[in-house]
């Protein structure tokens, strides 16, 4: 109990902090901080798999939030019957085409010794791959996306559950995870935290502009959710006594019975959001927890010290015998993973598929800031570190522009300074985050919870 | 008369654009690979930095502007680059001063540095956004065009026209003189080739007394000079936005290690390779083909490789085809 107190102590004063918004804001935005808390938490745990057990560096996370946002739109939306009559058959073929091309590639890396013209001829059989694939899908593709553009224009989903993307945007991560680790991870640390940014990059321009498959930026809406809808929810008998219940001693208050009918119908709208946020953060405490003990497990086993003996010293690993570069890859997929579950999750919230909401900032960056800040090599820390962050981030605005008006109070309203000041809150928000990255990095370099390793 | 009809077409669409936006890249690869030859890490504020300046050198243009100085026919701007100059160096050494030296101290690893360089790029963009705003922004005065597409089809009787914005003339002359001026230095001065001596081997360059911190100096005011000088120029001819010049940091990136990081000169070609086969790609040839080919040879299609949405996806490809198959880049020689 006494080791683990400052982890106690870190996060009731989070609780608290959101437990305030809730009391003085509103309850909607401490729930809805609280869910992105816990999404963040998703993404820290999967990056802090790559980069506190083993050190490597993955700047691609965004690449993997948004394959996990494609799974759910790819399972959920219901198929395009329509398109698929349409062009269906010509993607499909482009598909074999794919298929074909990698197995052609494979052969000759198998079959031929290492020399000029194999490599010439691979470039070659890629090239034209991409120029037939180009011109044999492009009919197919624009009749896709002519199926009625304005709501459709692409190929739809499966129409299964949406609950089901997460697991699928693990897969995806995974998958791209698999690509990526194959031809990067030989290369040194900052070689390879270049290469991912770029990769994460390319595939959000793919995601972006392959309408037919994505709908592109023309984004996906009304996404089916795991959770009742807030107006079913206002017109369900038992949900408004519910919320008569809960509010009896307010409601007893008003005398008037119109007064009072309208009192009730304010709060069952207000309620109604609410229950349907607290719903989605049941579902996520779950992924957390249950995302927790198997890290937690993977930590102290005999493969979390073998990661960490990785991580230390490669060489010394290597010659006792473990396979580096096996285990890289390994951990390198397994981290995506977990941070294509995130993407999914937060489609599923969010309810659309916004492609073009994808930047580099707010799902790479901010996710590094998080685990530096809460303490890598540890996965309390970096869930703290979601948490802290992601709470900072919303809540930096209201904070400075209370800090401007405290120490600008001398100084008229009308001062062009104070105005401007005021005016360009939002943007304080990255102040505070570079600033604090760069406080903990010099003061507290393991971060806020930093790791510690048991030896019995 | 077609054929010089072709050429006519591709200079306007093709060379001399991609010419403009290589050299913009090129200033902005040369400062990457600056920084990652001497202090050794790959500075992931390089994007925002570049923003700082350009913003410096809009508020120097806006002031001049308002004292009704102005070059004629010249943008204004060329007399507020000094003083954007001045304000980008100052602020570059202050960062140096309560950031990086403290690592530098503690011979951090590279990716500490990177992670670093991350804290820096966030501030600087709150710094940047706070005091000009995240809005796209023109600051160009003075006489738009040298050669304008109709006055071209006038003067030559030919089907297509040639526009020569001032802004790539400009771009082009400034990148050539400031580059030979920066080759001249590492070359042939003391300071130059000590900084040179310090890439290449830093315990040896101490040993025969070259000081790390003049060196270190040195570095930071010719990055400022390259940073402001390229984000201005980019943002003279395109235009300003923050958000833009973050973005810009990764084919500026991809130019610098794809012409071999660390090395200036491979950085400044790196910067062409990776413009010319941005548009090289992604432009629409049927034009083209249209003038060369006889009439029943046309093509029906746009014949575009690629659709411009891909523009950015071609360089990060050829960014990771060249770290997978040539880590050092391909123009390798000599570090620095």
């Amino acid at each position: 109990m006494r080791k683990n107190l400052n982890v106690i102590a870190a996060y009731s004063i989070m609780m608290v902090l959101i437990l305030m918004v809730g009391i003085f804001q509103s309850w909607n935005i401490a729930l809805s901080i609280f869910n992105l808390c816990l999404i963040s938490a998703v993404m820290t745990m999967g990056a802090n798999i790559q980069w506190g057990y083993a050190g490597l560096i993955n700047f691609g996370i965004m690449g993997y939030t948004a394959l996990g946002g494609l799974a759910a739109v790819l399972i959920s939306v219901d198929p395009v019957q329509e398109a698929w009559r349409a062009g269906g058959f010509d993607v499909i073929m482009s598909l074999w085409l794919i298929v074909v091309m990698v197995l052609v590639i494979r052969f000759i890396l198998k079959r031929f010794e290492k020399s000029k013209i194999r490599t010439y001829s691979i470039a070659a059989i890629i090239i034209s791959g991409i120029l037939l694939i180009r011109f044999s899908a492009e009919p197919g593709i624009e009749a896709i996306e002519a199926v009625d553009p304005a709501k459709t224009g692409f190929l739809g989903g499966f129409g299964l559950p949406i609950i089901f993307s997460w697991i699928v945007g693990a897969l995806f991560a995974g998958g791209l995870a698999f690509i990526v680790g194959k031809v990067a991870l030989g290369l040194r640390a900052d070689y390879l935290a270049i290469a991912t940014l770029l990769i994460s990059e390319i595939v959000i321009a793919i995601i972006k502009h392959e309408d037919w498959l994505t709908r592109g930026v023309k984004n996906v809406i009304g996404l089916k959710r795991p959770a009742p809808y807030e107006v079913d929810l206002q017109t369900t008998d038992w949900f408004i006594k519910l919320v008569e219940k809960f509010n009896s001693g307010k409601l007893s208050l008003i005398e008037n019975l119109a007064d009072r009918q309208a009192a009730l119908n304010q709060l069952v709208i207000e309620g109604s959001s609410v229950f349907v946020k607290l719903c989605y953060s049941g579902l996520f405490l779950v992924v957390v927890i249950i995302l927790l003990i198997l890290t937690q497990k993977a930590l102290y086993s005999p493969w979390g010290r073998m990661m960490r003996a990785i991580r230390d010293n490669e060489e010394a690993a290597n010659a006792m015998g473990k396979n580096v570069v096996k285990q890289h890859l390994l951990i390198f997929i397994l981290g995506s993973a977990i941070v294509g579950i995130a993407g999914a999750m937060l489609v599923t919230q969010d309810g659309l598929f916004t492609p073009g909401s994808y930047r580099p900032m707010r799902y790479t960056f901010l996710i590094w800031v998080m685990v530096i800040v809460g303490g890598s090599g540890n996965n309390f820390g970096a869930i703290l570190g979601g948490f802290v962050v992601w709470f900072l981030w919303i809540e930096a605005a209201p904070i400075s522009l209370f800090l401007i008006n405290f120490f600008t109070a001398g100084i008229p309203e009308t001062n062009a300074l104070k105005a401007h000041l005021i005016e360009s809150v939002p943007y304080f928000r990255f102040l505070m985050m570079g600033l604090g990255l760069l406080l903990i990095m010099r003061y507290r370099p393991k971060g806020i919870l930093p790791e510690k390793i048991e030896i019995k | 008369m077609d054929f010089v009809n072709a050429i006519i077409l591709l200079l306007n669409y093709i060379f001399i654009p991609a010419l403009t936006y290589g050299s913009q890249l090129a200033l902005g690869a040369i400062f990457v690979t600056l920084i990652y030859g001497i202090l050794r890490f790959a500075n992931f504020a390089t994007g925002d930095m570049m923003s700082f300046g350009t913003m410096m050198t809009i508020l120097f243009t806006w002031y001049f502007q308002s004292l009704g100085v102005s070059l004629g026919v010249l943008p204004t701007a060329l007399l507020a680059i000094p003083f954007g100059i001045i304000f980008m160096i100052l602020y570059m050494l202050l960062i140096d001063k309560f950031v990086f030296k403290y690592y530098r101290h503690q011979k951090s690893p590279p990716v500490q540095f990177a992670m670093v360089s991350i804290g820096v790029m966030f501030v600087t963009q709150a710094v940047v956004r706070i005091i000009i705003g995240p809005g796209d922004r023109r600051f160009f005065d003075g006489e738009k065009f040298i050669i304008k597409a109709r006055e071209f089809k006038e003067m030559t009787g030919l089907n297509e026209g040639l526009a020569i914005k001032s802004t790539q003339v400009l771009t082009i002359f400034v990148t050539i003189v400031l580059v030979s001026l920066l080759f001249w230095f590492l070359n042939k001065t003391k300071t130059g080739k000590s900084m040179k001596a310090y890439s290449d081997n830093e315990d040896l360059a101490l040993l025969s007394g070259i000081d790390p911190k003049k060196i270190v100096l040195v570095t930071w005011v010719i990055a400022g000079i390259l940073a402001t000088i390229g984000g201005a120029l980019y943002g003279l001819d395109k235009s300003f936005k923050p958000f833009t010049y973050f973005n810009n940091m990764l084919p500026i990136f991809a130019a610098a290690i794809v012409g071999g990081i660390g090395n200036p000169f491979g950085a400044f070609l790196g910067g062409y390779v990776i413009a010319f086969s941005e548009i090289l790609l992604t432009y629409a040839y049927k034009k083209f083909f249209m003038y060369v080919l006889p009439e029943s040879m046309e093509p029906d299609s746009l014949v575009q490789l690629l659709s411009t949405d891909y523009k950015f996806a071609v360089s990060f490809s050829i960014l990771v085809i060249v770290l997978i198959y040539r880590p050092s880049g391909i123009f390798k020689g000599k570090v620095l």
